[in-house]
């Protein structure tokens, strides 16, 4: 691009960005000033504003540092009962022996064979946990557990792998603060 | 009749007009003089009634169809199914790669991995919203962004535990497709997803993009925003019509070259962040252990692989003769550059003809006519990619990740021909 900087239109800017990072669709440019083919950066500008309230009443993410946990609390005794009514089909007697996935009672650790792939053994964070049984479990009904149920089911799990005792009880802050015995058992690869 | 021991493959017509072999020679004698259908029955041509006029040619013809099926006679091509006893919506269909032709897949046939089921979307009731680290939290309804600009670009999606038999202690026996067919292509076309970031305002500490689909797992991963921001599409169409719903309808993320778990169906979020969320499918799921006990995480890219789809197990070989080998070989790293196959095992190798256009991050189709002899042997391919990237052996695979990775199973996949022209899977 050899014109002065001065008569490029502005919107042309970020077209020619996106040209430098080297991207690969073979796509039609909105502007005819392009000479390497380019992504249209510029669309109509149709986005709506979403509000605060309206991003909190969506956003179910709950990420490493405890952030996206809600209020509430829940006990490993009211997990152990939840898990009794909602889990254990499908899941098995605490944890094992189950139609899905072994949550719990590995006997062989992940050098062994096969490998014992549990919460307690495999899983880096807790709070994977609760991001994952709020949006997804049961599958019969998800979205039908309380906060505070979601809350008493993680402990209930953390329990029975031994990362928290069965007297205690987790909400936002000691859940985020739990380290599992597999945190940095991870190598990211292509992660950039 | 017992073929000679000529040479039994070669490079197909177009590349191999200076290497003329008396096998090459035979086999254009042969197509020229019998047709190809006869050629590739092998020696003896398929049975066939005395020539007449067919029945379909005395009456008129069914009447228009709104839209189109295949053949009552082409039935048996569907995705065969796996599904959880328990969750029925919690499995997986696979392409019948051995069925099929070309590059391309038909959006019937595409292959499915739900997590709770396919979700049945009006679209006037689905939004994309985007919030977190953006300078404006916006959200945009289906109607709104068929009016953005729009690519289409063609690309396999790959499951990252598709293959994952090939772990296993012994071969396992079933068809190509259900071995291999969590593979898929596809002509996409949408809006690239740096339009509507920009469009947001992507924040200068905005490192991941964590998005989660309408579906009833509301699965959800991160993905890293060189990515988000580079051939990441929001499709809205699959081979030139709107998706299917078990594809996404109305709305999906494509991610050319990655592990098809990124490419979140019924997508409806997306959060900009600073670190991944570290969700259920990036750490307990789609992480491959290794002997030592770590595990690779993050591991986006579909490295190079090849599997010969004709013949392949299921199918059979009608007697000594002229048959094609037709195969698909695909990178997430860029454009195929070469496809070796081997009738002996691996004792040697001869490329293949790839079909053209090579596209990037697309299945390739690989031809070699070859004329069996009737004896027992042993069917590879080995692809090599852009980078130089060459498909690994089994050995050398397990040899590097041991066998408890689950995901990202690539290696050199052996078809075993017996005597009487039937074929399976075995590790060679």
């Amino acid at each position: 691009m050899s014109m002065p900087e001065s008569a490029v239109p502005s919107a042309a800017r970020p077209a020619e960005r996106a040209a430098r990072r080297g991207q690969q669709f073979a796509c039609t440019a909105l502007l005819g000033l392009l000479t390497a083919p380019a992504f249209p950066v510029a669309g109509p500008g149709l986005g709506q504003a979403l509000s605060a309230a309206e991003v909190a009443a969506i956003n179910i993410n709950v990420f490493p540092n405890g952030a996206g946990l809600p209020p509430g609390r829940g006990t490993v005794a009211a997990g152990q009962a939840l898990y009794a009514a909602r889990c254990e089909a499908c899941h098995g007697v605490r944890g094992s022996g189950g139609s899905a996935d072994e949550l719990a009672g590995g006997e062989h650790g992940l050098r062994g064979n096969p490998p014992d792939k549990t919460i307690g053994t495999y899983w880096p964070y807790a709070t994977t946990l609760f991001d994952y049984i709020r949006r997804s479990m049961p599958p019969s009904a998800p979205r039908s557990l309380s906060d505070d149920e979601v809350y008493a089911l993680t402990a209930y799990l953390l329990s029975l792998n031994g990362i928290i005792d069965e007297g205690d009880a987790l909400d936002a802050v000691s859940l985020a603060r739990i380290r599992m015995p597999n945190r940095d058992g991870f190598i990211p690869v292509d992660a950039r | 009749m017992r073929a000679s021991k000529e040479p039994q493959t070669e490079s197909d017509a177009s590349r191999s007009t200076d290497q003329e072999t008396p096998a090459r020679r035979e086999f254009l004698r042969r197509g020229a003089a019998a047709g190809g259908a006869a050629v590739l029955a092998g020696l003896a041509p398929e049975p066939r009634a005395a020539a007449a006029t067919p029945q379909w040619m005395t009456r008129p013809g069914q009447p228009f169809s709104n839209y189109g099926l295949p053949s009552p006679h082409e039935k048996s091509v569907i995705r065969l199914i796996a599904a959880n006893s328990a969750v029925s919506g919690n499995g997986l269909s696979w392409t019948p790669l051995q069925d099929l032709e070309g590059t391309l897949t038909p959006n019937g046939l595409h292959f499915e991995r739900h997590h709770n089921g396919v979700p049945q979307i009006d679209p006037a009731g689905h939004r994309l919203y985007l919030h977190g680290l953006f300078e404006r939290s916006l959200s945009f309804g289906i109607g709104d962004l068929l009016r953005y600009p729009m690519v289409s670009q063609q690309c396999f999606i790959e499951c990252g535990g598709n293959s994952n038999s090939g772990w296993n202690e012994e071969p396992l026996q079933a068809p190509a497709g259900s071995l291999h067919g969590l593979a898929s292509c596809s002509e996409w076309t949408g809006v690239p997803l740096t339009v509507i970031l920009e469009e947001c305002g992507l924040q200068p500490d905005a490192q991941w993009l964590i998005a989660e689909g309408a579906d009833a797992a509301a699965m959800n991963i991160s993905i890293p925003i060189g990515k988000a921001r580079g051939d990441a599409l929001l499709a809205l169409y699959q081979n030139g019509e709107r998706l299917r719903p078990e594809n996404g309808y109305p709305l999906r993320l494509v991610l050319p070259g990655w592990e098809g778990v990124l490419s979140v169906k019924w997508l409806r979020r997306l959060q900009a962040a600073t670190e991944p969320v570290m969700a259920r499918n990036e750490t307990a799921k789609y992480t491959e252990l290794l002997p030592s006990g770590k595990a690779r995480q993050f591991t986006f890219v579909i490295e190079a692989k090849s599997v010969i789809t004709r013949p392949s197990p299921g199918q059979h070989l009608a007697g000594p003769g002229w048959y094609p080998i037709s195969g698909l070989a695909w990178s997430g790293r860029g454009v195929i550059k070469r496809v070796e196959v081997s009738t002996d095992g691996g004792k040697t190798w001869i490329d293949a003809n790839l079909q053209t256009p090579a596209l990037p991050r697309c299945f390739t189709r690989f031809r070699l006519p070859w004329r069996w002899n009737g004896e027992s042997c042993i069917l590879l391919s080995r692809a090599t990619d852009e980078t130089g990237y060459v498909q690994p052996t089994r050995a050398a695979l397990i040899a590097e990740r041991g066998r408890h990775g689950y995901f990202h199973y690539n290696a050199i996949v052996s078809w075993e021909v017996s005597e009487d022209g039937s074929l399976s899977h075995v590790y060679a």
